[in-house]
């Protein structure tokens, strides 16, 4: 926890943490008995459905794509081979709804095939086909589709948010398949602008991937994708709009590196590397199949948690807290941080007192202190309209540093999540 | 399921800063101390009967108030308390008890709750208080003759009252004699007449500058308002200096310091982007001259801040335009 500096007048200086000199190896988490994989789409359990195209019982194999409808392209790469035990319902934050597909893991490992075929041959819609969800979670869905115009690939060697360390590391480790993975998408997609963002003292590594290497600050939130495109694109994404609307692509040095890897061995990577903040906040790298409960992360790694600790996965500033220990390490999860009981700080029901503190830390410029009074009246198009809602970064300081500690954070990813909603009901309409 | 461990579920981020209301507040309060400790020992026990009886009403009505309107109770973040203190401040000693009490019930219901309580407040409630107070019974304002029991080794004339005074009678007296009559050192340590803890100068400079390090309040609005003052009196000084004081005489005297440190710089009443904080600052220094050299009351800082409370939504209209915006 990073308390506010006696001298107040100062901003807070959040610095993003780098590899030590002699950074230890990823710890590896033995194959766990069970695994589960979240797949995009929401599951009635009270349908039955003859179409299913996985079903309990099935045997799966490694790297075996997995999808449940014939209708829906969203699949998962099996991580692991077994038995299908399970399939149900399983919901995320603000409502996201998957299907939760449970595997027995079997003793003996056999590798699906069916990559390995295809990656002799390499094209854009197989890529994308079994790559979308590798580790990582590389967008080349919603990036390279016919209707999009992509002319810029943005790799981040950075990490977005605070005490994780996981991308610097792939880079460092692994950067002859971040250099494989940049050919592969060069060739596959045919945008020649690759650009990698990293960390001034991983300059080195970075320039041995060809890409054209540019410099991040390290004090957050300069690594978040639309202060990199600011900062060090000097392109300014407008409110509201995506980075790919830009015709940018955002990918992660591990997603590249996945890439990378994938075509190297003709296989579907799918073992996660990410940063483990444990409760003292030191830290360790793990490496897991993906799909693995944390349970058995934190058991093998010695991480004690107790009723009211608190499990958040993604980083401390922007990510989400879990409410078991069994959820499944994701293709996206770079942090897992836990919290012991005694460092949590409640948030509180105090209105806005307007000491401006949020105004000034903003990397936005928005007026937050007018925002979320509308925001928390539930007045979110009001918000959009005169307080720039759509321009925030969601770099979540102003809650860090609000004197009322209102959830202000929550608010903004709230209102964006019900103006979202009323956008699709409208449309649908 | 039962045997799952229960965990805190909650929302991004997961650090906060550590900063609390309540922390504002008593802060703030220290801030107070020394100017506050030295109307103590200048006015003795009466000062202190107002302190502790300002402080103590203001909490038993906004206790009042929440048990009213059956709210949680909010004393423990301090800001009633501080209400209450800021108020005993630029009380003289002399008042009666009843004064205080209605007082802080102006200040914390009148000039607070009924806005909505912290926050929401548009005015200063101490300044409310001071300007209705002021308005209802304005002799318990006029220092010269409250504390005409007190017998000091300077001169007990209340100096913006003794300028104001001269300026209408330039054939009687002499502005620069009775200016010329405080020095701005004896001012600063408090030898003149004035509210319990608004005439220890040089105490306010203290309390404001480690608020100002220490972020509590904003320097651009306290800087700013000295700048004003300094500049308009200034101004006034150089057209007619025998009927305009200068600008030293104005920084140190009446509720100037409080003013800038303790007042002006109250959160929700004040704006938060940078150049509304300039503009505020300095109109309020403008606003204080012109009431004071050319207005009818004596000081002008209590209703130049109610002015400019007043505008301070509309300046914070002014402000940069967030990234990506398209208009």
């Amino acid at each position: 926890m990073i308390k506010r500096s006696f001298i107040g007048l100062a901003k807070p200086r959040l610095e993003n943490q780098f590899l030590e000199e002699k950074q230890s190896e990823p710890v590896k988490i033995p194959a766990s008995k069970k695994v589960t994989l979240l797949l995009n789409v929401p599951f009635d359990p009270y349908i039955k459905r003859e179409s299913d195209l996985i079903k309990i019982g099935d045997t799966v194999k490694t790297g075996q794509r997995l999808s449940i409808s014939p209708d829906s392209d969203e699949y998962v790469i099996s991580s692991v081979t077994g038995t299908v035990s399970y399939i149900t319902s399983f919901s995320g934050g603000l409502g996201q709804a998957y299907t939760a597909i449970s595997i027995d893991v079997a003793e003996k490992e056999e590798i699906d095939e069916e990559f390995a075929k295809i990656s002799k041959t390499p094209n854009l819609k197989d890529t994308i086909n079994f790559l979308a969800g590798v580790p990582g979670n590389p967008p080349l869905k919603s990036c390279f589709q016919p209707e999009k115009s992509i002319n810029t690939i943005v790799i981040s060697g950075a990490d977005s948010d605070l005490l994780t360390i996981t991308n610097q590391y792939i880079l460092k480790s692994k950067a002859a398949s971040v250099k494989k993975g940049i050919g592969i998408l060069m060739k596959l997609t045919g945008v020649n602008n690759i650009i990698m963002i990293v960390p001034q003292y991983l300059m080195q590594a970075a320039s041995t991937t060809g890409a054209n290497v540019r410099i991040v600050d390290s004090q957050y939130p300069a690594g978040l994708p639309h202060l990199i495109m600011k900062d060090v694109l000097n392109q300014i994404v407008p409110a509201g709009k995506s980075l790919e609307d830009s015709g940018v692509c955002f990918l992660t040095a591990e997603a590249v590196a996945s890439i990378g890897t994938a075509f190297e061995k003709g296989q579907v990577p799918v073992t996660k590397t990410f940063t483990l903040v444990k409760k003292d906040e030191s830290r360790i790298l793990v490496s897991a199949r993906i799909g693995t409960p944390i349970r058995d992360i934190f058991k093998a790694c010695d991480v004690a948690v107790n009723d009211k600790d608190r499990i958040i996965m993604g980083g401390v500033l922007t990510g989400s807290s879990v409410y078991t220990e069994d959820q499944p390490l994701q293709v996206d999860t770079d942090t897992i941080v836990v919290q012991d009981r005694g460092n949590i700080q409640p948030t509180t029901d105090y209105p806005c007192i307007n000491c401006g503190e949020c105004v000034r830390i903003c990397p936005a410029k928005i007026p937050v202190n007018m925002l979320v009074r509308f925001l928390e009246a539930g007045q979110y198009e009001q918000g959009a309209e005169s307080y720039d809602l759509y321009s925030c970064v969601e770099c979540g300081l102003c809650s860090y540093v609000c004197v009322s500690r209102i959830p202000i954070f929550q608010y903004i990813r709230l209102a964006k999540h019900e103006l979202a909603k009323i956008k699709e009901a409208e449309a649908t309409e | 399921m039962s045997n799952q461990k229960k965990f805190i579920v909650s929302h991004a981020p997961f650090w906060l800063d550590g900063s609390k209301i309540s922390i504002r507040s008593y802060n703030i309060m220290l801030a107070t101390l020394p100017a506050v400790i030295f109307g103590l020992f200048q006015y003795g026990m009466p000062a202190l009967g107002v302190v502790a009886l300002a402080i103590s009403s203001a909490v038993i009505w906004e206790l009042v108030w929440n048990v009213v309107t059956k709210r949680s109770n909010a004393i423990g973040d301090g800001n009633s308390a501080l209400i209450g203190l800021v108020f005993a401040m630029l009380l003289p000693a002399t008042v009666p008890w009843w004064f205080v009490i209605i007082g802080t019930f102006v200040a914390v219901i009148i000039g607070k709750q009924i806005w909505g309580g912290i926050g929401a407040n548009a005015f200063h409630p101490v300044v409310v208080a001071i300007a209705i107070l002021t308005l209802s019974w304005k002799d318990y304002f006029d220092f010269q003759a409250a504390l005409v029991n007190y017998d000091f080794d300077f001169s007990m004339i209340f100096p913006l009252a003794a300028v104001k005074h001269a300026a209408q009678h330039t054939d009687l007296f002499s502005v620069s004699e009775i200016v010329k009559s405080f020095s701005a050192g004896d001012l600063l340590m408090g030898k003149q007449a004035g509210g319990i803890g608004a005439t220890f100068g040089l105490g306010l400079l203290i309390g404001g500058i480690y608020l100002m390090l220490r972020g509590f309040i904003r320097w651009e609005i306290s800087v700013s308002f000295l700048v004003g003052i300094f500049v308009t009196a200034l101004l006034f000084n150089i057209a007619d200096s025998a009927r305009y004081a200068g600008p030293v005489f104005h920084l140190f005297t009446g509720y100037t310091l409080i003013g800038a440190f303790f007042l002006l710089t109250e959160d929700s009443s004040s704006p938060v982007n940078f150049i509304p904080m300039l503009i505020y600052g300095f109109g309020a220094g403008v606003m204080t001259v012109l009431i004071r050299n050319i207005g009818v009351y004596v000081d002008g800082v209590i209703f130049a801040i109610l002015v400019l409370n007043l505008v301070s939504p509309i300046l914070d209209k002014i402000r940069p335009q967030a990234i990506g915006k398209v208009v």
